[in-house]
């Protein structure tokens, strides 16, 4: 097989982007924020019950060690301490959390031994939170400490008690696999020259403002749970907590509240909600627990990325034509999500760049370290600092303009759609288009001179520049990559929605993914507006829990504008139709007769009309006016369930993986920055943000994105890094000491700037863009510290390159 | 051991509240928990985050590092005492107006940190207002956005006192 038998399935769409719209492409403010800017949108620390307790956990202070004992009776003891639970409470109720597998087994609270600082070892419920961390200080735990696996290289050694999980077959390698997509050697024997990198991309987080918390309650009678909930993704996932709990789906009702940011750290969070039922249950009453910073740090679900990289790129006539990867990954403890990270590289592991052949060869090493799993990027990010860095390595040794080369290898507009090595497929784009764009931005021309007369002056300017994809979409056959025969084939990303007309005539949408920061009630608002013909500030949204949810996998890499609109389509479409035969109807005339035009339904000669309301008001109140036909049931509701638009299955042989995540945004990120040398601190002086996500939906909203997003960027480039010491201690687990970016560090204006190629496979031609901004930001903002630094032969291979590690290279540094 | 509860009487949002609190509890726990005040947000609870920013007697105080019992004889205000969703006070409707906010956690301690800005210094540059606001942590927004809708609202301010 190859990716020549690659069949690209026809497109589904129903609406191709239009030149003007009256809702889409508008920057129209958003409908989430009054609430939100009153202090009355309800977070999760929001929801009380009645009744309800509070809950606390002690979390170990040890990396890896057994647990012999522990004494719960002097914290049981204690006034308004309704119950403590320990793993070996948990392990009598409760199966391991979802994620868990091949040996590798993960509870809510650590049962029998601890594998990393912060591990939740014991919980305490009680009347308030100051008792329950009161009784967190009178456990006793007795550890037997085990060998510290504090790096990938300990873990790959170790015997004994060094490995993690003794009852996984391979040690302390969690996942493996080598993959030669296309005709790699002879790609490498044929190049005439050969341009090699060791990279390393240090661990980060989402760090939402808001940590993840749950409120629970156990109905004995019912033998229900109800867990109010900060996750999402809890329609696509939310029976992995209720295996956890060892209850049918059905048995647990998971109710959305706004989530205070997610960026991948709540896109599953199950440690928290799971554990928060298991105490509802165990204590007979609702259980409230909100994680703090440090135990959010310390035990989130969702660390990123810790990735090594050797990694080398194959030229041919000044054109590249392979690369080879060979990349260690440091998972932390447990797997769960961790293994996502590599099918969202490989999805564009070859960049906006036209590479005919790819060898991915991956170890993921389990350490004492928390467990990674998403961030913005969800691994793909890494990919693109990757394949940029090497690409201006191979400029820079070619010693040719690191623009002059990408140009070069850029895929040219008329190759799409284009199906990359891995068997992905870019849908569509024009990247000289965005480069130009950007340059012309930021006046790339004119830098050189600018920096030429900096340099005499000892001041140290350096420009960057980024050329970077943004897979959106995903297919879960991404995960297929990892097994050659799936134990459980996943192959459904859908997203629905359901719409009303209510009895007034007022639109009502039902969404089955929460709010989390993103826009949701905007996007969808104006998707409605543009459809239905009404205002979008007059149609009420209201949550899904999943008792009545339908399928949805919510927002995740970059998938909700496009599938939600595609939902929508799909709704309004059986919603107009229902409408136009009640139209006709009243108006006494054919269905053929009515046309929809502008909200309103009109007769083509244009003499008879009925509104929304007025067919509302007959649908819900006058069934007798109308055939006696299931086609004119009572009411105006209907729901829309949209599949992925275009995807294919992985080869048997895993020759290719498929076309897996297709609709695929384009940036180029172009910062100006200025080092200053002695204290190795970088100011960034002008940004520039150049992005194609086909049709805009909101403009406004996709620049705070854009914006957002590049803020973390180059938090990930320069200021951010959970560090662990050689006894796996977490040493900087507060916001003192994991210095996200402030309003400080920020360039003063990050100039954004669209190229729109609609996508042929999705309504009205939107890509995904939620993530945009951090997959750019960071192989931008080195390089352009790396050219500033040109004069003193600087060399980056890494990030975070914080002021004590810029001033450590540069002193290290050929010319320094 | 029951711990012994200090009486309180404190001014919030224009009302008068007497509580008894035990000494331990923090304000912004008595605001959210007790006072049913949830608009005031905790980030971290250690200081850095400025979600949980209060004025407290004219000042902007972090409510997760102050105690209840402090406050006792004080005038606070929250994010609550603003505007209301028909009648937005101008920085909220600047922090609209410029998409100064995405999922809204960071917001109520943003409002109440720009609010000291403006009352002190209602013409501030952008500098100044760079300066003031780099005490509130953000993670979505970026900041730009944030820093627009602070000088939008010293325009709005200055248009309403003026008109
Ligand atoms: S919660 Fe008070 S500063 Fe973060
Ligand atoms: S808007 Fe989300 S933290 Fe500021």
């Amino acid at each position: 097989m190859s990716i020549k038998d690659i069949v690209i399935p026809p497109s589904r769409r129903k609406i191709g982007p239009a030149k003007s719209y009256n809702h889409i492409g508008k920057p129209m403010k958003r409908l989430e924020d009054p609430p939100l800017l009153t202090g009355t949108g309800q977070f999760i620390d929001d929801v009380v019950l009645p009744h309800m307790a509070h809950a606390a956990v002690l979390r170990s202070p040890l990396a890896h060690a057994r647990i012999v004992k522990i004494d719960t009776s002097a914290a049981e003891a204690l006034e308004g301490v309704v119950c403590v639970l320990t793993g070996e409470d948990v392990a009598k109720t409760n199966d391991p959390q979802f994620g868990s597998g091949n040996g590798i087994e993960q509870y809510c609270i650590a049962v029998g031994r601890v594998r990393h600082v912060g591990e939740t070892v014991a919980a305490v419920v009680a009347e308030s939170r100051y008792i329950a961390e009161d009784a967190l200080e009178l456990i006793e735990v007795d550890y037997e400490e085990l060998p510290v696996i504090a790096t990938v290289e300990q873990g790959i050694a170790a015997t004994g008690d060094g490995i993690l999980h003794p009852n996984h077959e391979n040690g302390n390698i969690a996942f493996e696999c080598n993959y030669d997509f296309g005709t790699v050697e002879e790609d490498f024997a044929a190049a005439d020259h050969v341009i090699q990198r060791e990279l390393r991309w240090g661990r980060t987080s989402g760090m939402p403002i808001e940590t993840s918390g749950a409120v629970a309650s156990y109905n004995p009678g019912r033998s229900k749970f109800e867990v109010y909930s900060n996750s999402s993704m809890y329609n696509y996932f939310g029976h992995g907590i209720a295996a956890s709990l060892r209850v049918p789906p059905s048995k647990l009702n998971v109710i959305p509240v706004y989530a205070g940011g997610s960026f991948g750290s709540k896109m599953f969070a199950h440690k928290v909600p799971t554990l928060t039922a298991t105490l509802a249950r165990a204590a007979g009453r609702p259980v409230k627990f909100i994680e703090d910073r440090i135990d959010h740090m310390l035990s989130s679900d969702q660390h990123g990325p810790e990735r090594v990289f050797d990694c080398s790129v194959a030229i041919k006539g000044g054109k590249m034509t392979s690369v080879k990867i060979k990349t260690v990954d440091d998972y932390g403890a447990y797997a769960q999500f961790g293994v996502g990270h590599h099918g969202n590289a490989l999805s564009q592991v070859t960049g906006p760049y036209d590479i005919g052949s790819v060898r991915y060869d991956l170890k993921a090493v389990l350490t004492n370290k928390c467990q990674q799993g998403a961030y913005r990027g969800f691994g793909a990010e890494v990919s693109n600092f990757m394949i940029e860095r090497l690409v201006d390595a191979a400029a820079d040794e070619l010693g040719e303009d690191r623009v002059e080369f990408r140009r070069r290898n850029l895929i040219p507009k008329e190759k799409f759609p284009h199906i990359i090595p891995t068997g992905n497929l870019y849908d569509s784009g024009d990247y000289q288009a965005v480069l130009a764009k950007a340059l012309d931005k930021i006046g790339y021309d004119d830098f050189r001179a600018e920096q030429e007369a900096a340099l005499k002056e000892g001041r140290y300017l350096g420009i960057g520049v980024a050329t970077v994809q943004e897979r959106s979409v995903f297919s879960a056959t991404e995960y297929w990559m990892l097994e050659r025969d799936p134990a459980f084939p996943l192959s459904s990303v859908p997203e629905s929605v359901g719409i009303t007309v209510d009895v007034s005539g007022k639109v009502v949408v039902d969404l089955h993914a929460p709010f989390w920061g993103n826009s949701p009630e905007t996007v969808v608002g104006q998707v409605v507006a543009e459809l239905l013909g009404v205002d979008p500030t007059d149609i009420i949204f209201t949550y899904a829990d999943t008792d009545h949810g339908l399928p949805s996998a919510g927002p995740a890499g970059s998938r909700y504008t496009v599938m939600i609109s595609g939902a929508v389509v799909g709704a309004t479409e059986k919603l107009v139709t229902k409408m136009k035969r009640m139209a006709a109807v009243m108006m006494g005339t054919d269905e053929e007769d009515v046309d929809f035009r502008d909200g309103i339904f009109i007769t083509r000669s244009g003499n008879r009309s009925k509104t929304i309301e007025e067919i509302a008001t007959a649908a819900y109140n006058f069934r007798l006016d109308f055939p006696d036909s299931d086609d004119f049931s009572s009411g105006l509701t209907v729901q829309h369930v949209y599949d992925h638009p275009l995807t294919t299955m992985p080869a048997d042989d895993r020759s290719h993986l498929g076309i897996f995540y297709p609709i695929m945004g384009h940036m180029c990120h172009v910062p100006v920055v200025e080092v200053d040398i002695e204290t190795g601190s970088v100011k960034i002086l002008r940004y520039v943000a150049v992005h194609d996500c086909g049709t805009v939906v909101n403009p406004l909203t996709l620049g705070g994105h854009v914006r957002g997003g590049t803020a973390q960027g180059i938090g990930s480039a320069l200021y951010e890094k959970f560090c662990y010491d050689e006894n796996g201690q977490f040493t900087n687990a507060s916001f003192a000491d994991y210095t996200i970016p402030s309003a400080y560090e920020m360039p003063p204006d990050i100039q954004i700037g669209h190229v729109e190629t609609p996508s042929p496979y999705t309504e009205f031609g939107v890509k995904g863009a939620g993530e945009g901004g951090r997959m750019g930001a960071p192989p931008a903002v080195v390089a352009a510290v790396e050219d500033a630094l040109k004069p003193l032969g600087v060399r980056i291979d890494e990030i975070p390159i914080g002021p004590s590690r810029l001033r450590e290279i540069i002193r290290h540094s050929t010319g320094g | 051991m029951a711990i012994k509860k200090h009486e309180l009487s404190v001014e919030v949002n224009g009302r008068t509240v007497r509580a008894e609190v035990e000494p331990r509890m923090m304000l912004s726990d008595f605001l959210r928990h007790e006072l049913g005040l949830t608009g005031t947000h905790v980030g971290c609870e250690h200081g850095v985050c400025g979600a949980c920013n209060v004025m407290l007697n004219g000042r902007s105080a972090r409510s997760c590092l102050t105690y209840a019992v402090q406050v006792d004889g004080a005038k606070i205000e929250t994010v609550e005492s603003l505007g209301t969703i028909d009648k937005l006070h101008p920085l909220q409707q600047a922090f609209w107006e410029k998409h100064g906010l995405q999922c809204g956690f960071c917001t109520p301690g943003m409002l109440i940190s720009a609010l000291e800005l403006l009352e002190k210094n209602p013409k501030p540059t952008r500098e100044e207002i760079v300066d003031h606001m780099s005490g509130n942590l953000c993670r979505c927004t970026g900041y730009q956005n944030i820093i627009d809708a602070v000088a939008y609202a010293a325009e709005l301010m200055a248009e309403q006192a003026n008109g």
